[in-house]
């Protein structure tokens, strides 16, 4: 689509065609192109064959796991219940689509409207990876079409998965809330976005409060296995900070690097003022990022010296607390620094996609790798991996549809 | 608009303590303690180690009681001691299998010692406070059953549970659920009777009764033989208390169990997080939007100049 663009390839921004006609919506889901020069463009990308391979071995093996069972995928491990679907699908992608809630609080809450061309691509990414994170958890659930069941069947309201469902659920809702401003304006209708609008502050302090609670429930879960999980990675009354702060600049970090790949790939989409603005963005984010890294930096070492875990750092599981603590904060955080210090845009966007692996490996570390660190590490099986790609590849193709077609990455041209 | 001074604040408060007090009198209010530590008069069963030859015959009882599939090593065969799972660790509970024997030889001793591993029935159970559908129940008799109709499958109560007994039925793709032991509730225990292993037991290795009767038993044997057995009576105080209570002539640590597991029960550990999400709740809507109001009072100082 690049190098279509630089023939003189116009995407659509309004409603209205170069001749004055309207789109349709067909023609606005074609992005603009003919169905034949549609397809042709789709069958040039080597990104799309690589998708095909990965549908095509994944898509009968995550069919195979609702025909045959969770044993088929899975090592049906009674010591370890939680797997890749949740370590990975629901740990890892929450975090990193903390942006919605951030770019919320920025733009709306605090008024910097300077983030603004930014603000929607940091929801989006919070509204997918919100939902893909219930994806993999539907793929996990022994009984998915009982989902509802802790909402409205039997509630168990003291448990703080109860917490979490009902949290990312009412999220979920206000997130797509908050993104209705930007379907409104694709399909053409006004009213919508006013309307969304005119609550547009109540949404977001709702987005603060479901994800202040959801996010540091997420760590709360583990303070119930307070033995399996390893003393450093553990901590009863810190462990929802840890990782309600660390969600910050997950969330930060991972849009830095979503923002880098759309200007990477998709810089067709992009309109000048998201890519005149983003290096300063990219700037302002990394030094949020920073902020949140230090606070999440002193509040670890607070936790080791709260439980006196100081001696764990002396053994094995310790070198590898260290290589997580250097690698995804220790290194981000003074990237991040220099980053600002410099106004160096390039190397806050290597600190990004460091501090996205440091919070993934945390991630797994908590839920899979340090878990029942007294009894043995499970492997996850293979056609567990190949759904988690498979499901995780889906993810992508739903965002970059999104991305090529909604007023995310470019503004909307309104009616006069 | 009246000062509020300190006094008067003191005051307010104290009265309004006074009517909570006369209004919400109750037993429990007056307990003042807000561990539950379990139903006074619930049954329990003590363990004696010691005892136990691991003949299997609690195992075939607790197969046929529960209705569970034929087992691939009938129960008669004794090989199933040296099977090891994963990490080469002894067998476990399983979704076939709601209680196993383990064997462990320990050094000094003449024999091997046998453990018998099932649901321990925790006071406070782990399983129950972890379940976001509320399918666990303690029940008064001391059992902890679940409703497998509501279970969702989310495997929370296996991650919560610190003896590992949660098993679930990974092979089904239809109804998968949690499956363990119920103390025999819905047939035996509801109706007053032990259990099927305890009763089935050729050795009588299980003493069944009130939870606050064997406690007092286990405690008289042990000070009448100290020199046979170790003087800790698991279960009594473990993450709360457990129904299930085993007595020993090793040290528990020596043969599998966790010593470390620590007197209170599991939903302590959550509960520093509970208490953060009401506060959540309620502060952050007026501290967030005072916030908002503060960020934006240049503009709001604006506007009001141009109205006038």
């Amino acid at each position: 689509m690049n190098s279509l663009k630089s023939q003189g390839f116009a995407p659509v921004v309004s409603d209205l065609k170069k001749d004055g006609s309207e789109w349709t919506v067909k023609e606005k889901i074609m992005l603009g192109l003919s169905p034949k020069e549609y397809w042709a463009v789709q069958r040039r990308n080597p990104f799309n064959w690589v998708l095909w391979v990965i549908y095509a071995v994944g898509l009968p093996i995550l069919v195979g796991r609702f025909i045959f069972g969770l044993g088929w995928v899975t090592h049906s491990s009674y010591d370890y219940p939680w797997g890749l679907f949740l370590g990975w699908g629901l740990f890892v992608m929450v975090p990193l689509s903390a942006s919605g809630f951030m770019m919320g609080t920025t733009v709306e809450l605090f008024g910097r409207k300077d983030f603004k061309p930014i603000e929607r691509l940091g929801l989006l990414n919070g509204l997918l990876g919100y939902l893909f994170a219930v994806m993999f958890l539907q793929v996990d659930l022994g009984q998915p079409w009982r989902l509802i069941y802790p909402m409205f069947v039997s509630l168990g309201p003291a448990a703080v998965l109860f917490l979490v469902a009902w949290h990312v659920a009412t999220y979920l809702s206000c997130q797509v809330a908050e993104l209705v401003p930007a379907f409104s304006e694709w399909m053409g209708f006004p009213k919508a976005k006013k309307f969304i609008k005119s609550m547009v502050l109540g949404l977001t302090v709702a987005g603060i409060i479901l994800s202040t609670l959801h996010q540091g429930a997420l760590g709360a879960l583990f303070t119930y296995a307070p033995g399996k999980v390893h003393p450093l990675w553990y901590s009863s009354p810190f462990q929802w900070f840890h990782f309600f702060v660390s969600a910050v600049f997950a969330g930060l970090s991972m849009l830095i690097v979503v923002s880098t790949l759309t200007k990477w790939f998709m810089r067709w989409r992009c309109d000048e003022n998201y890519l005149n603005n983003l290096s300063k963005l990219t700037l302002g984010l990394a030094k949020g990022a920073s902020l949140a890294l230090i606070t999440y930096l002193v509040t670890k070492i607070i936790g080791i010296a709260h439980d006196n875990n100081w001696a764990y750092l002396l053994t094995g599981w310790g070198a590898w607390y260290m290589f997580e603590i250097v690698v995804g904060v220790l290194l981000p955080l003074t990237f991040y620094t220099m980053a600002v210090r410099n106004s160096n845009a390039s190397l806050a966007r290597f600190a990004a996609f460091l501090a996205v692996f440091g919070i993934a490996l945390n991630r797994l570390n908590t839920a899979l790798i340090t878990f029942n660190w007294q009894l043995y590490q499970e492997i996850p099986h293979w056609r567990e991996v190949v759904i988690v790609i498979t499901v995780y590849s889906t993810y992508i193709v739903v965002y970059r549809a999104v991305l090529a077609r909604m007023p995310i990455l470019y503004t909307w041209k309104e009616k006069k | 608009m009246k000062k509020l001074n300190r006094r008067s604040f003191l005051k307010g408060g104290l009265a309004g303590g006074a009517t909570i007090v006369a209004v919400g009198t109750s037993k429990q209010a007056l307990a003042g303690t807000h561990n539950f530590g379990g139903y006074p008069d619930s049954m329990g069963v003590l363990v004696d180690l010691t005892k136990c030859v691991g003949c299997r015959t609690c195992e075939a009882a607790c197969n046929k009681e529960q209705g569970l599939p034929t087992p691939d090593k009938p129960f008669d065969d004794l090989s199933v001691f040296e099977e090891k799972r994963e990490g080469g660790l002894p067998r476990r509970t399983s979704e076939k299998a709601y209680t196993v024997v383990q064997k462990y030889d320990v050094e000094g001793r003449e024999h091997p010692l046998f453990r018998k591993v099932q649901c321990n029935h925790c006071n406070e159970p782990a399983c129950l406070t972890s379940c976001f559908v509320n399918a666990y129940k303690k029940t008064p008799e001391g059992a902890v059953i679940y409703d497998k109709t509501v279970c969702v499958g989310c495997r929370t109560c296996m991650i919560a549970c610190p003896f590992y007994i949660p098993a679930y039925s990974y092979s089904s793709a239809i109804n998968p659920v949690v499956k363990k032991c119920i103390m025999c509730y819905d047939t035996r225990l509801k109706f007053g009777r032990p259990p099927a292993c305890v009763e089935s037991c050729p050795q009588e290795v299980m003493t069944f009764g009130k939870r606050t009767d064997l406690l007092k038993l286990a405690h008289q044997r042990i000070s009448e033989k100290p020199d046979k057995y170790v003087d800790q009576v698991y279960g009594e105080t473990e993450v709360g208390g457990t129904a299930w209570m085993y007595m020993s002539d090793v040290p528990f640590d020596k043969i599998g169990y966790d010593n470390h597991l620590g007197t209170q029960p599991i939903i302590s550990y959550v509960k520093e997080f509970l208490a953060m999400v009401p506060m959540v709740l309620t502060i952050w809507p007026a501290l967030f939007t005072g916030f908002h109001l503060l960020s934006n009072r240049k503009d709001a100082l604006k506007n009001d100049d141009n109205k006038s």
